[in-house]
């Protein structure tokens, strides 16, 4: 599997963002999208998953699901939880396990992340390390060959940062690919930089 | 479970949940119409003769009420996001959602429309025709609604903006609802053509709000 974009241009807004922006990542590779603040690392993240509809350039997933779109075999990590305040913890995970497709059920994911103590919380209590830890378990729940992660490691301890680290290496050696937005290293062991906005 | 089957569950636990919204608009819909009597006086045959019409505009209006919760709140909480990486169709996935808003807010207006008939002095033949046309008529409120909330759904309190969308386009589903409902009461016209009529409406909005609002959420993404 290999993900490749070039010369890639994005419009968020009536404004370009970024232009001329070419990659490609491997499966079973990382690539670490640095640069300082509003210079288009989410945007270019959002774009991978499908979610900006003004950009040129071409942008295709070889050895993909050709009946998908990348966005379809992609999990986006953003900054929004997507959890609703009102359903518990486990209602959250059960509803986007299927809805995005597994079919399994992620209790197992739930306990992996140290939330099965309190799977019959109500959302709206959970604090935000806590809300981000139940956004990583849909990660590990739901198989999908790509992970699209807006700084994953914001709001987390140290104890679910390794976690993720951990979880990222596993994704890795099972032939999948990461795109992460960063400000600095979060536990990737090998991982391609991309860096936006000239000079570091 | 299926994806769509799951869709439905969440968006009607979110309904019926405390801060969901499901009972706003019938309560809405009990307030305007208990309302006209008191505003109108106690001449009973002028209650009977414009209760279909009183009932009609309640339920308009208490539809749109709830409108910008059905896209909105995805948007705000991110949840649209990955509902676009899901391997669903998006047309089926607004008319689920728009569906699971009828069944929390447009089936409760029905439900309530034999018991506001008894205070507009409505026959029991008129109300049911009533309630009839609302039954038919409250899935096209929901449809043609979808549409407004699906354009205004990355604007913050679009709320107003959507009714004052939605409310033109709603004019033929009124006219006919209620040109039904007073041709089962007072006729001279049978009550079959007007009603065939606004099946035909909420049978068109159920298509064209399902893929007009599917486009409109595909571009509203940014």
């Amino acid at each position: 599997m290999r993900l490749l974009g070039s010369d890639l241009a994005c419009f968020r807004g009536g404004r370009q963002v970024f232009s001329g922006l070419s990659f490609t990542v491997e499966g079973g590779e990382a690539l670490l999208v640095l640069g300082p603040n509003g210079v288009g690392k989410s945007s270019l993240l959002r774009l991978l998953a499908g979610l900006v509809p003004r950009f040129t350039g071409a942008l295709r997933l070889e050895g993909g699901d050709p009946e998908l779109t990348i966005g379809e075999q992609a999990h986006y990590l953003g900054h929004q939880d997507a959890l609703k305040p009102s359903l518990t913890v486990d209602e959250n995970l059960v509803f986007w396990s299927r809805y995005l497709g597994s079919g399994q059920e992620p209790q197992a994911a739930l306990a992996a992340v140290g939330l099965e103590t309190i799977a019959q919380l109500p959302a709206a209590y959970l604090s935000a390390g806590q809300r981000r830890r139940l956004s990583i378990a849909r990660l590990i729940a739901i198989k999908r060959p790509i992970w699209l992660l807006d700084e994953p490691t914001s709001a987390l301890d140290a104890a679910a940062q390794a976690y993720l680290a951990g979880c990222m290496g596993q994704h890795l050696a099972g032939g999948g690919l990461i795109v992460a937005a960063a400000h600095g290293p979060i536990g990737l062991a090998a991982a391609k930089e991309l860096r936006l906005g000239g000079a570091p | 479970m299926s994806p769509l089957a799951a869709l439905f569950m969440r968006d009607f636990r979110l309904a019926v949940r405390v801060g969901g919204g499901a009972l706003i608009g019938v309560l809405f819909f009990l307030i305007v119409v208990t309302l006209v009597p008191f505003a109108m006086g106690p001449d009973l045959a002028l209650l009977a003769r414009v209760g279909p019409a009183i009932l009609w505009i309640g339920a308009l209006l208490a539809s749109l009420l709830t409108l910008d919760r059905l896209l909105a709140i995805d948007h705000e909480d991110g949840s649209l996001d990955l509902i676009l990486t899901a391997r669903v169709a998006l047309e089926l996935t607004a008319a689920v959602k728009a569906i699971a808003h009828w069944v929390t807010t447009g089936l409760p207006l029905v439900i309530a429309t034999p018991l506001l008939g008894l205070l507009l002095n409505l026959e029991p033949k008129a109300t049911a025709a009533v309630a009839l046309t609302l039954l038919v008529g409250t899935p096209a409120l929901t449809f043609i609604g979808l549409i407004g909330a699906a354009i205004t759904v990355a604007l913050r309190r679009g709320g107003l903006l959507v009714a004052v969308l939605v409310l033109p386009l709603t004019i033929p589903v009124l006219i006919f609802g209620v040109a039904a409902s007073n041709a089962a009461i007072v006729g001279p016209i049978r009550f079959g053509t007007p009603f065939s009529i606004l099946c035909g409406l909420a049978l068109m909005s159920v298509v064209v709000g399902t893929f007009a609002a599917a486009a409109a959420l595909r571009h509203a993404m940014d």
